[in-house]
């Protein structure tokens, strides 16, 4: 009946702004999500067409470490993924990530090399992790003298220490690392920096602290310290860098994990393959609320370790001067698991624990006379978009700017701390940062023909094979993930929705004929009198209501007929192309939208 | 035409009618029209007011003639009983099928060709004879299958796209289903959706003839400028006077409208239609003052759209006819054919 109601008067239109770079980049959900936003639609067609060294450059410009990636990210992508919004499950963008790495031919032509001539700059970096690596490697193509200096014997951080080899192989680390080092980055190995201040006299143009978030969390309860020479009880991070070079080898038959995030099943399932039979995770929540990735759980869950929930640590039992238990309050949570009351106590037996309940940043090495100001007891005051700490030329990234995070937002820090040491050392204040820039090409081959595949694959999830659970633990460095076969690839590269490709829609040649609308499969579309209060009321008014409000509303200019506009939801598009191929006047065309990301020395550039 | 079929997205959250359908639930295969097509809007219209009454798909007779509108069918409820008859006698075939069954729900589409030429004589009658059904008219103007040559329908004046004028008189649906006693009459516009899909379902609940006649433009052949039954003419020159939404039975009274300015009237089933006419007086049942106003508007060359006429009172065929209760096929076969010594009696009668 709402046609009988009296009509209401017209608002000015709030035309959607598409030159915004941020508007389309917004509806490819993945770009959006991924810190350093690796242009995921693209890789995934180069993929599709077996042009997997294109692909891999392609990750490689944004993220750096494609192969390493392609094991071990966090995939914020995945969780943001229009498919799964489409039918529940998300692309598999990280594996199709992997395959690239695996299947590509020789790239050597596409990576970055060098500068002949040098500069004259000198940075030096804190620690070989990913963000120094990722400073080097936007740095050393400019000129600029990178000195790394690592603690350790081996490059990589914590992408080398705490991430088992049975999910990131070292050869793939090595082969990755190498490109940047080769550049002629001068890296000195067991050099441990133990003084800011030292560091700053010795005259470099910039320094960057990439050193981590090294300290892992100490769970102080009666009985930790109660041991007599050799102990069973280890923190997480250190434990699994022991491991990692060699220093352990076994561990107990019945092991505790304390803690449910992701190095938790790093030590569990390090566990599983020195010895350990009887293997628990104890947490102390409700599993929703756990930190680890849903899929790193289930691999845990899958080679037999326990998650035990509603557990909550109370002391570790000490007898004759061993370890030989642990005694947990059970709990139960209210509802949202805010409060939580103590039902029982139980003993659980065990021989060796592991402590992985987090990290912490600790800067002994930073004198705090230094006009380095610290905002919170471990961490310096460092600017989220500079990179930048109180010191001029003094810059922070990953885990070390502001607590642990993951390998690819470590690899953004990287980049734009190299954008603001390339400033700093040219005479450009650093806060200027360089423009993004944004390119949108038809995609029009024919009538009704695309350049890219518009048909929707009802194709679910592809499964990725892995070694059989008997032979994974008879080698402590056997990857356990097989990478895509041939099948599942085609079938993974076919579940993407092409979200880049957009619906690109130019209002003077729209003749209000309802075709696109009619055959939108996701009744996004919708023509409306301007005459909404705010976004709120069109939302409810649009001829299916956009109830997700993390997506955006499209709104174009008024009609040329009759001053009514056109107003798409984004959410669910699954940019099929039906609009454009109904429409009679190429009002609704699809064209990709490729997104320029400027990095050090290099303005944003598209095509 | 289109190179893929819809997408059928599993997680689409879609309302649900009373029978627990979705829109989807009423769809037809991909439209093959020329893209932009006012048929495939009338297609979307049918279908959602379908879905909106609550129809069961399976109860739906779909019928059609010869003609780009007369592919429609195909494109809407796949479940409903078909049948694409011989060039405009789509009109006879749908009389003997609501004869047959009276509760089927017989939706006919067809076009200015196929109703106003070769088939004008046969809609005359299915409206004389007030079969219950609805008969929609995709009405473009020109003849698109055989390249745009004008149609009965053309108005004086119009040009065609080479600019040639049309010179000879138009059929006027509604004048002439006034004139031969339609209890239904209703004129739409495929770009205007929010109006159309009410008629339809007040069609649809009609209990006679309904006749809707939706200007249908053609984007191939008369959507150029100089055609006045293009896109941008019929938006100049449409007249949105008589608004119209049904109240199924079991539906709300929606409690927006102004009350004074609308009329009721109760359909055959205790639905009820709501009008809301704007020229002073009009009244949807004067089929006098209705005649006058479509022949006023005509003359200023407006488009009069909206539900225009309505007659409750006038018998349906099957009343007219006195016929049976049942649908024919669940007659015991010695009542559906009585046999020749029961024939042989009756034409004793008749001596």
């Amino acid at each position: 009946m709402a046609e009988l109601a009296p009509r209401r008067t017209l608002v000015p239109i709030p035309v959607t702004d598409v030159e915004d770079p941020s508007y389309f980049h917004k509806v490819v959900d993945c770009q959006w999500a991924c810190p350093a936003h690796t242009d995921v639609p693209q890789y995934i067609r180069l993929i599709g067409q077996g042009r997997y060294g294109d692909a891999y450059l392609l990750n490689r410009k944004s993220n750096v470490f494609p192969g390493i990636l392609g094991r071990t990210c966090d995939r914020p992508c995945e969780p943001a993924c229009r498919r799964g919004r489409v039918d529940g499950d998300a692309v598999a963008i990280c594996r199709l990530k992997r395959v690239a790495s695996d299947l590509r031919e020789d790239v050597g032509w596409g990576l970055p090399r060098a500068a002949e001539a040098k500069n004259g700059k000198r940075i030096a970096c804190v620690g070989a992790g990913p963000a120094s690596l990722t400073v080097a490697n936007d740095l050393m193509p400019l000129g600029y003298e990178v000195t790394i200096f690592e603690r350790q014997q081996l490059p990589g951080g914590l992408m080398r220490t705490n991430i088992p080899a049975f999910r990131l192989p070292a050869k793939v680390l090595d082969e990755e690392i190498a490109v940047i080092l080769d550049m002629g980055v001068d890296i000195r190995y067991g050099t441990e920096i133990s003084s800011m201040r030292e560091l700053l006299e010795m005259g470099y143009d910039a320094v960057f602290v990439g050193s981590g978030a090294p300290r892992g969390k100490e769970l102080e309860l009666p009985g930790r310290h109660d041991e007599v020479g050799e102990t069973h009880i280890h923190i997480g991070i250190d434990w699994l860098e022991s491991i990692a070079f060699g220093h352990v080898n076994k561990v107990g038959r019945r092991v505790l994990i304390i803690g449910v995030g992701n190095t938790a099943m790093d030590c569990c399932r390090s566990s599983r393959r020195l010895g350990g039979e009887d293997i628990r995770v104890m947490a102390r929540r409700p599993r929703q609320y756990f930190k680890a990735s849903p899929w790193e759980l289930e691999d845990a869950e899958e080679e037999g370790v326990q998650i035990v929930v509603n557990h909550a640590p109370r002391r570790f039992i000490v007898e004759d001067g061993r370890l030989v238990g642990m005694e947990f309050d059970q709990v139960e949570w209210d509802e949202g698991a805010v409060h939580s009351k103590t039902v029982g106590t139980v003993r659980i037996d065990c021989d060796d624990v592991i402590l992985a309940i987090g990290q912490e940043n600790a800067f002994p090495w930073i004198e705090r006379d230094l006009p380095l100001e610290f905002s919170s007891p471990q961490l310096a005051a460092v600017d989220e978009l500079t990179m930048q700490a109180t010191i001029p030329g003094v810059f922070f990234g990953g885990d070390a700017a502001f607590g642990a995070k993951n390998i690819i937002w470590a690899v953004e820090h990287g980049h734009q701390a190299a954008i603001s040491i390339d400033n700093h050392c040219q005479g450009v204040p650093v806060a200027q940062r360089p423009a993004q820039a944004m390119r949108l090409t038809s995609r029009k081959m024919g009538i009704t023909q695309w350049s890219y595949h518009n048909d929707y694959n009802p194709h679910g999830r592809q499964e990725m094979a892995r070694v059989d659970l008997k032979e994974r633990f008879e080698r402590l460095n056997l990857e356990v993930e097989l990478g895509f076969g041939p099948e599942e690839t085609a079938r993974e590269v076919q579940r993407c929705l092409n979200c880049d490709i957009q619906t690109a829609f130019q209002a003077p040649l729209c003749i209000e004929c309802d075709a696109c609308i009619d055959v939108c499969p996701v009744r996004c579309l919708t023509i409306i009198r301007p005459d909404w209060a705010d976004e709120e009321e069109l939302r409810t008014r649009l001829n299916a209501p956009a109830e997700n409000r993390s997506q955006a509303i499209f709104v174009s200019e008024a009609l040329p007929q009759t001053g009514r506009v056109m107003v798409k939801d984004e959410n669910l598009c699954v940019h099929c192309g039906l609009c454009a191929e109904r429409c009679p006047t190429a009002a609704w065309d699809m064209a990709r939208f490729e997104l320029g990301i400027p990095y050090a020395g290099r303005p944003a550039e598209v095509g | 035409m289109t190179s893929i079929a819809k997408p059928q997205i599993p997680l689409l959250p879609l309302e649900r009618n009373q029978l627990g359908l979705t829109i989807r639930d009423y769809a037809g295969s991909m439209s093959t029209l020329c893209a932009g097509c006012g048929h495939d809007s009338v297609t979307a219209a049918i279908q959602e007011a379908l879905w909106g009454l609550s129809i069961p798909p399976y109860q739906v007779a779909k019928l059609s003639g010869i003609g780009c509108s007369s592919k429609t069918p195909q494109y809407f409820d796949s479940e409903a009983v078909g049948f694409n008859s011989v060039h405009g006698r789509m009109a006879a075939v749908a009389s003997g099928a609501a004869a047959a069954n009276r509760d089927l729900v017989v939706v006919g589409v067809s076009g200015d060709g196929d109703s106003l030429s070769i088939g004008l004589g046969n809609l005359a009658h299915a409206i004389r004879r007030n079969v219950r059904m609805l008969y929609v008219i995709a009405n473009n103007g020109v003849y698109g299958l055989t390249k745009g040559q004008f149609s009965a329908s053309a108005d004086i004046g119009s040009r065609s796209r080479k600019g040639e004028p049309n010179l000879m008189p138009p059929v006027d649906p509604m004048l002439l289903g006034l004139s031969l006693g339609a209890t239904f009459l209703a004129r739409g516009f495929s770009g205007d959706k929010a109006q159309l899909v009410p008629i339809l379902r007040a069609g649809l609940s009609h209990g006679g003839f309904a006749l809707v006649d939706v200007i249908s433009p053609c984007v191939q052949f008369n959507d150029h400028e100089g055609s006045t039954k293009s896109f941008r003419y019929v938006r100049e020159h449409e007249l949105q006077d008589i608004d119209a939404d049904i109240i199924p039975v079991r539906g709300q009274i929606h409690s927006e409208q102004t009350p004074g300015s609308v009329t009721e009237v109760e359909l055959h089933d205790g639905s009820r239609v709501l009008f809301r006419a704007v020229p002073e007086g009009y009244d949807p049942r004067d089929r006098v003052r209705v005649g006058s106003y479509l022949v006023e508007s005509a003359r200023r060359g407006e488009i009069a759209t909206g539900l225009l006429y309505l007659d409750e009172t006038t018998p349906d065929m099957h009343q007219l006819s006195a016929t049976t209760q049942d649908r024919l096929w669940d007659l015991p076969f010695e009542r559906l054919c009585p046999g020749s010594t029961e024939l042989a009696r009756f034409q004793a009668r008749l001596r």
